[in-house]
């Protein structure tokens, strides 16, 4: 199984990063897979550990997807961890990708939730749509 | 499951050191980051227990250059070797796109070795894979401790056990030295690259 996005596809989801997610406020934005493969980041911090925030996230997400089964759950839509500076809200997007959501105290958990819910909807079609085009997976 | 960025022209792939406990996987990863250029290499991640066993994985980007214009990301993964945490090795196993498996040449090693062949093979079923599917090497590391007149498994005895029915390319190793880390590496991430595009094709060219 393989993934593949074209330029047209990364823009569309860097626009919908960009209007749902950075001009309400959240400091940066990573989608990664649920593999641990980095997607693509938009934001304003200097990310020098990007690829290992994108494999340790996607294995966080995995591992509490095991203690969602232990109670009864399929697995968790969505984590959040608040720091003393940052925060970071993980979703999950469709049934393999994750966005990684930072954030400071300037921004309530709730609007970053609320502009998640529409992000999500718009990428899940971006990510339909490959899926019926055809370089989509092998 | 690799990931095929065309804005980026940049192919990511994942490779996954297997293998029984203490056989030196995190070794293999610590040599290539130590020796490695910054440019090429990232941070490695490593979450481990107190006495330095591998709890969850560890984890390298490699950087390794361009094939057919595009640009080559190799993520390196180890799992941990104890029976007790195959959910964990299950975790990281999913997307795999290349495996090293590390067998320890100790001769009291022997069984835990084939064991842990056989865990993989059952892993990658659970994942819909068969472990002809996936490009795979074996490396037989510790093969210096000849030299300290500790038993070791005799190369021969080793591709009896686990290359017989597999005949993929093997190694021999020391990782705690360097010998035959680059010599893995370099086979698996060729075969992995060649498998994924492959895979993928003429789709690439869009």
């Amino acid at each position: 199984m393989s993934l593949i996005l074209t330029k047209n596809d990364i823009g569309k989801l860097e626009e919908i990063i960009s209007d749902q997610l950075l001009d309400s406020g959240a400091e940066h934005v990573v989608l990664t897979d649920l593999s641990g493969n980095l997607i693509l980041e938009r934001g304003s911090l200097e990310m020098e550990d990007i690829f290992s925030l994108a494999a340790v996230s996607a294995a966080n997400f995995a591992a509490t997807a095991e203690i969602a089964r232990l109670i009864g759950e399929e697995d968790f839509a969505l984590l959040y961890h608040k720091g003393g500076r940052r925060n970071v809200h993980f979703s999950r997007l469709a049934k393999d990708y994750l966005i990684i959501t930072l954030f400071n105290d300037n921004v309530s958990l709730g609007l970053i939730r609320l502009k998640l819910g529409s992000a999500i909807n718009e990428m899940s079609a971006v990510f339909g749509e490959r899926k019926g085009a055809g370089p989509w997976r092998s | 499951m690799a990931f095929i960025d065309l804005s980026k022209n940049e192919i990511q792939a994942k490779i996954v050191y297997y293998g029984p406990g203490r056989g030196g996987k995190t070794t293999n990863l610590l040599y290539v980051h130590e020796s490695m250029s910054k440019q090429v290499c990232g941070k490695m991640v490593t979450i481990d227990t107190k006495g330095d066993r591998t709890l969850f994985f560890d984890f390298l980007p490699l950087n390794i250059g361009k094939v057919m214009h595009m640009t080559i990301r190799i993520q390196l993964y180890t799992v941990p070797g104890q029976v007790m945490y195959n959910a964990t090795r299950k975790l990281v196993l999913r997307g795999v796109d290349g495996i090293v498996f590390v067998a320890d040449s100790l001769k009291v090693q022997k069984n835990k070795n084939i064991e842990s062949l056989q865990n993989l093979v059952e892993n990658l079923s659970d994942e819909g894979l068969s472990v002809g599917q996936v490009p795979l090497v074996l490396q037989y590391n510790k093969r210096d401790l000849m030299e300290s007149n500790i038993p070791l498994l005799p190369v021969a005895e080793l591709e009896s056990d686990l290359n017989e029915g597999l005949n993929v390319p093997f190694f021999e190793a020391s990782a705690a030295n360097g010998d035959g880390v680059y010599e893995t590496l370099r086979e698996i991430s060729k075969r992995t690259v060649k498998s994924v595009i492959r895979k993928v094709g003429g789709q690439i060219t869009c």
